[in-house]
């Protein structure tokens, strides 16, 4: 019996499920991919030694999409959602690049070597104006929720089918490449061996940490997702707790951009963060936290993201094209949905109901024999 | 009478100014440009919207329920794509034509039950199945694959006069029309519509009314993947190609112009009568910048998420004021 109730324990465990795919994933990994965990020192001249590998590609590839998870699982939590993210990370790498250098979607650039240590903007600035765009983006979707109470769905679907057409307009319809050296290093750099973005991730998510958990802000996070109107009249203000969320989803989703954009040195309205949108709403769905709102796990969501970006990879170690990956992915999701879903519950707890029973049930068939 | 009035305007409002609205950006596009005063650039509106009217009237009834279908675009690209790959190996089109259809109706179905059964949110569902059809678009080629058909090419090809003006038409272009009447008349002349309904303005009190709400849903989701396997079949015929990049974020245009036209998201409310002026509008706000030419593409995205916005707006007004007043 004991053991069962810790069995359900871990079961019921936030962590559970995420982890739990990890490991699979992971094992599947060490069986087929020998190579997955191979981890070396490489001399880099630009950015000093660090580690390489699979394992830490996870990590820095990653680090995007946990950033925006770590967003949208403060939307999902408040039971709205933002579909806007993959066009917030192309607006925000988008104004990075043209703050580089904003003759470059007239013209192409001829003399690389010059270009790479001149920046029209200092940096700090490019970096402040970056998320400042982001946030707006994130304001935009907070006000239409909350002011012009549309649903979210659509609220911030209107941003994602406007938003790629606003960062084209912002890069005037190139794919602006950044020459510009000291940008990359948000998505190339290294500090102590270990990818910069990695730090990012970590400082983001230990802010929302406090925030959410330091703070009564999370309380409200998950009292608004379970029921606003019981909130409202218990005197916690709805609106600007979603606003907050929204906001804040749209500033990660600007450090993505800049991530993204820094990591790939350029900014392509159409393709920056493509499907962005979709893989977020997944690593938070993995996470744990239901769409419907409620409570939520920061963590777990990384954790989620993390899984998404294992998963990718090792698809692509086994040699998948780039583009089928979608229908995988789109496997994936289902059975995500089919482990999360209300049938599945009612299988589990009758199977472990089963378990429990069975003792007596054995007890009860001795006894049977004996009279 | 007069009550009668305000009740007409409270319940078509929308309808009106989506109406209103077209033949303004019409009349302002023939003001700019004499050359779309022809009645040539009217009828290239159905011709190239054709498809997206297509998925549009399919969305609309998914819609109408409260749900949301964003696979359109991903079946679009499976269509066009499987059907290329097929034509290529050599298969007949009179079966490749009723195999896609099939496939669509399939398609759509799984996904109904998926939503109906394991209670999944549509707009999670259909996400999923629009990523599994592109990527199975994908599995199928990896390139575009051009359709050298002769069937095909006649329907392409074969350009349809019109009897009073100097205009034509081609085949294809008269499925979304055909359609948009089968639409019309399942949701006013059946009981089906009146279900689509009622489930869209209260599922709860749809089931306890007896209705057969699950068989509906999934019906209106299969009907939505027919829709978008026949648009498939229109985009492949008019482009001769199949690609799994085909229709990329027609989902968002398909959402854009049921809204357009007069349907709540929230369902329940709208009719599929406006659907066919939603995509009109957008398609003239296309040859508009087509005519122009010197302006971003991208400026449709813009300019339809606008819309869509004040319409959104626009309904709040009229809608609620007709649930409440």
């Amino acid at each position: 019996m004991k053991n069962s109730s810790l069995l359900s324990r871990i079961r019921e465990s936030r962590l559970f499920l995420p982890l739990g795919a990890l490991v699979l994933i992971l094992a599947f990994d060490a069986v087929y991919a020998p190579g997955f965990f191979k981890l070396g020192i490489i001399e880099d001249p630009v950015y000093g030694n660090h580690l390489y590998g699979n394992l830490i590609d996870v990590l820095n590839d990653g680090a995007p999409l946990a950033l925006v998870a770590i967003g949208m699982t403060l939307v999902i939590a408040t039971g709205g959602i933002d579909l806007s993210v993959g066009a917030v990370i192309a607006i925000s790498g988008a104004m990075g690049a043209v703050l580089i250098n904003p003759v470059l979607g007239q013209q192409l650039q001829l003399n690389v070597e010059a270009a790479k240590n001149a920046t029209n903007t200092p940096l700090p600035i490019i970096v402040l104006a970056t998320l400042a765009a982001g946030t707006l983006c994130g304001l935009w979707n907070g006000l239409l929720v909350t002011k012009a109470k549309i649903q979210p769905i659509v609220a911030t679907l209107v941003l994602m089918v406007a938003g790629r057409g606003i960062a084209q307009l912002i890069t005037n319809g190139q794919i602006m490449t950044i020459y510009y050296t000291p940008y990359f290093w948000f998505g190339n750099g290294f500090i102590l061996g270990l990818p910069v973005s990695i730090y990012i991730v970590l400082a983001v998510a230990i802010l929302a940490w406090v925030l959410v958990r330091k703070t009564s802000i999370g309380l409200f996070l998950e009292s608004v997702g379970i029921n606003a109107k019981a909130s409202y009249y218990t005197g916690i203000d709805e609106k600007n707790v979603k606003l907050f969320a929204y906001t804040f989803c749209g500033l990660c989703g600007a450090i993505a951009g800049l991530i993204l954009s820094s990591y790939v040195h350029s900014a392509d309205a159409n393709n920056l963060g493509l499907n962005y949108e979709l893989d977020a709403i997944l690593a938070v769905v993995m996470g744990g936290t239901l769409l419907a709102g409620g409570r939520f796990s920061i963590f777990a969501s990384i954790v989620g993201a993390m899984v998404i970006w294992t998963f990718t990879l090792t698809v692509y170690t086994l040699g998948v094209p780039a583009n089928a990956l979608l229908a995988a992915k789109a496997m994936l999701v289902m059975l995500v949905i089919l482990l999360y879903s209300e049938f599945f519950h009612l299988f589990l707890n009758r199977l472990s109901e089963w378990r429990a029973v069975r003792p007596e049930v054995q007890k009860g068939a001795e006894r049977g024999t004996a009279s | 009478m007069a009550q009668r009035v305000k009740f007409f305007l409270l319940g078509y409002g929308p309808l009106l100014t989506t109406i209103v609205v077209f033949i303004l950006a019409f009349l302002i596009g023939g003001w700019l440009y004499p050359a779309m005063r022809s009645p040539q650039v009217f009828l290239n509106l159905f011709i190239n919207g054709g498809s997206l009217l297509l998925v549009s009237i399919g969305q609309t009834l998914v819609i109408l329920t409260a749900g949301i279908d964003l696979s359109v675009g991903g079946m679009i690209a499976l269509t066009s794509t499987a059907s290329a790959a097929l034509l290529r190996a050599g298969v007949s089109p009179y079966i490749v034509i009723p195999l896609m259809v099939i496939m669509g109706v399939v398609f759509g179905f799984t996904l109904g039950c998926i939503i109906q059964y394991l209670k999944v949110q549509p707009f999670i569902a259909t996400l999923m199945g629009l990523f599994f059809a592109r990527g199975m678009a994908y599995i199928i080629s990896l390139e575009s694959v051009t359709i050298r058909d002769s069937f095909y090419k006649s329907l392409a090809l074969t350009p349809l006069q019109l009897p009073f003006v100097d205009a034509y038409i081609y085949i294809p272009t008269l499925v979304g029309p055909f359609m948009l009447l089968v639409a019309i008349y399942l949701t006013y002349f059946t009981r089906f519509g009146r279900t689509i309904y009622a489930i869209g303005n209260n599922e709860q009190s749809a089931l306890l009314m007896g209705l057969p709400v699950a068989r509906t849903k999934i019906a209106v989701y299969a009907f939505s993947g027919l829709c978008s396997a026949l648009a498939g079949i229109v985009f492949s015929i008019s482009l001769l190609a199949g690609y799994g990049q085909f229709a990329t974020g027609m989902e968002l245009d398909a959402i854009a112009s049921v809204v357009i036209g007069g349907t709540s998201l929230f369902g329940g409310i709208g009719s599929v009568i406006g659907t066919p002026f939603g995509v009109l509008i957008n398609q003239t706000i296309v040859s508009i910048l087509q005519f122009n030419g010197t302006l971003s593409s991208w400026w449709t995205r813009i300019g339809v998420g606008v819309l869509t916005l004040i319409f959104i707006g626009i309904q709040s007004v009229f809608y609620a004021r007709r649930k409440y007043g």
